[in-house]
């Protein structure tokens, strides 16, 4: 897949300022800042409710902020028409907390779906190819012809990875990639991540609150708290900080 | 609840569903136009739809037959049943029962498939990787309801009078091409066409509530069940609604 890469942008791919989202009196996110370097992977801490799922939506453009700037590879999201946020949408992959796979149609069909979308030119031997190179990416290649509901939820997950990657995302946005999941398929989840992430050289978000995850693939750590970046810093150095607000989450 | 909170409540649905109406014919009429998706939907709406249309459409031509029968035997008047089944069927019956059917089949699916797709995130999956679902999956749907209706309409029609028939010849005979030529001479196009036309706006209904509240539908299982159910309630008493302006517009161009 690396052959279709295109690194659009040099500076850093994604950069939040002064970000603000409320609903109704609720504050959600209160100026909040964040710079996500090339090829970084950040994690995003907080509590449930705490506004991390609101980022990454308002990131994508599935919300749209009160005030702020949000810009991915150079673009400025909030300011695009919905056909420049569609183009610049392929560079950014999203991973759905519950997936988000559409049951209704076979893996083979999900994962042709964004294909199709922007790739019609492509022969169906070429998506054909990388239907497959996407599946067996995530070792699930024997599901090409099964339906969603016939796969267990680490399954699901992994096939919901592979469409992510589908369209060689330069971003990636990972919205609880392991809620839910068994210790081990956690684990083989977090490993499929960074495996990917070397491979294709993307640079991701990651939305959490499973610790293990959390230790497993952050370059850098950004707790979220009140709407604002309490504190980042690596794994190692928010697990032994003498902060209450921060020891609450390693304990 | 208090009168006017209801109505306010009530006025904002209409003014959301208009808004709705709206969103369709704007998206909908500009390209990219999704012809595969439209036709799976026409086959799943319409071809699916078939046995069920067939089924109550026969029954309701065989039922009516054997209600007005006895009674017009009693005034002696008998031979004028094929006449006045053929009218109450197609210019009624027919269209309003099976729009009916069509509303609890259709309607309620639809509302339930978009609402689940909303709750699962499907719609916003599809959203993220650059399609556009109003026109994908809203668009494509009111227009296979309103294009599909009318098609199962004549083809419940032709069986409901064949259901007619069967109902006559339990109790006397009658010969096929002499019931349905009695059947049809009654009929004129002003009795044909607006029952026709009318259905266009049927399933154009149908369609439009259906997507309405699955598009909009409340968060979890019971957001589902609720747009499902909702959808199939106001699809129907809009079906009434348009029933009644048809007769009224069509009175007008009667010319008895």
């Amino acid at each position: 897949m690396d052959k279709h890469k295109e690194i659009s942008f040099d500076g850093p791919p994604i950069v939040i300022e002064n970000l603000c989202k409320s609903f109704g009196v609720r504050t959600i996110l209160d100026k909040f800042n964040l710079t996500v370097g090339k090829e970084e992977n950040v994690v995003i801490l907080g509590k449930y409710g705490a506004g991390k799922s609101v980022l990454i939506k308002c990131i994508i453009g599935l919300l749209r902020p009160d005030s702020g700037k949000i810009n991915v590879l150079g673009n400025d999201v909030l300011s695009l028409d919905h056909e420049e946020l569609d183009k610049v949408r392929t560079k950014i992959g999203f991973l759905f907390q519950g997936n988000a796979i559409y049951d209704s149609m076979s893996i083979r069909e999900n994962l042709e779906f964004p294909l199709r979308r922007h790739w019609f030119k492509k022969s169906q031997q070429e998506i054909d190819a990388m239907v497959m190179e996407a599946l067996q990416n995530v070792k699930l290649a024997h599901t090409i012809d099964m339906m969603p509901s016939e796969l267990s939820g680490g399954m699901q997950k992994r096939v919901a990875l592979a469409r992510t990657m589908i369209l060689n995302p330069e971003v990636i946005l990972y919205d609880e990639p392991t809620t839910g999941l068994d210790p081990v398929t956690a684990r083989d989840i977090d490993g499929l991540i960074l495996e990917l992430q070397q491979k294709y050289h993307t640079s991701s978000i990651i939305i959490s609150h499973d610790m293990s995850c959390v230790k497993n693939t952050a370059d850098r750590v950004v707790l979220l708290l009140d709407g604002k970046c309490y504190t980042e810093g690596t794994y190692e150095q928010l697990e032994h900080s003498a902060d209450e607000k921060i020891k609450q989450f390693f304990e | 609840m208090a009168f006017a909170p209801r109505l306010r409540l009530l006025l904002k649905e209409t003014g959301n569903i208009a808004a709705f109406a709206g969103h369709f014919v704007v998206i909908g009429s500009r390209p990219r136009y999704e012809i595969k998706e439209f036709l799976k939907q026409c086959f799943v709406i319409g071809y699916k739809s078939f046995g069920l249309v067939a089924l109550t459409g026969f029954i309701m031509g065989l039922v009516l037959t054997m209600q007005l029968q006895p009674f017009l035997i009693s005034y002696g008047v008998d031979s004028q049943l094929p006449a006045m089944v053929g009218i109450a069927i197609i210019r009624e019956i027919g269209p309003v029962v099976t729009a009916l059917i069509y509303a609890g089949k259709i309607g309620s699916s639809i509302g339930a498939e978009l609402g689940s797709m909303k709750v699962t995130e499907q719609i916003d999956a599809m959203e993220v990787s650059g399609t556009n679902p109003f026109r994908y999956l809203v668009a494509t749907r009111i227009v296979a309801a309103t294009l599909m209706l009318p098609v199962l309409t004549l083809l419940g029609n032709a069986i409901s009078l064949f259901g007619a028939f069967v109902g006559v010849n339990l109790k006397t005979t009658t010969g096929f091409h002499l019931f349905f030529a009695e059947a049809f001479q009654q009929l004129g196009y002003i009795d044909i066409i607006p029952s026709v036309v009318k259905t266009f706006f049927f399933g154009f209904a149908v369609g439009l509530i259906g997507s309405y509240k699955g598009y909009n539908s409340g968060i979890g299982t019971q957001g589902v069940g609720k747009a499902a159910n909702t959808a199939v309630v106001i699809a129907s008493v809009l079906i009434f609604i348009i029933d009644l302006l048809a007769v009224q517009i069509t009175n007008l161009f009667s010319v008895i």
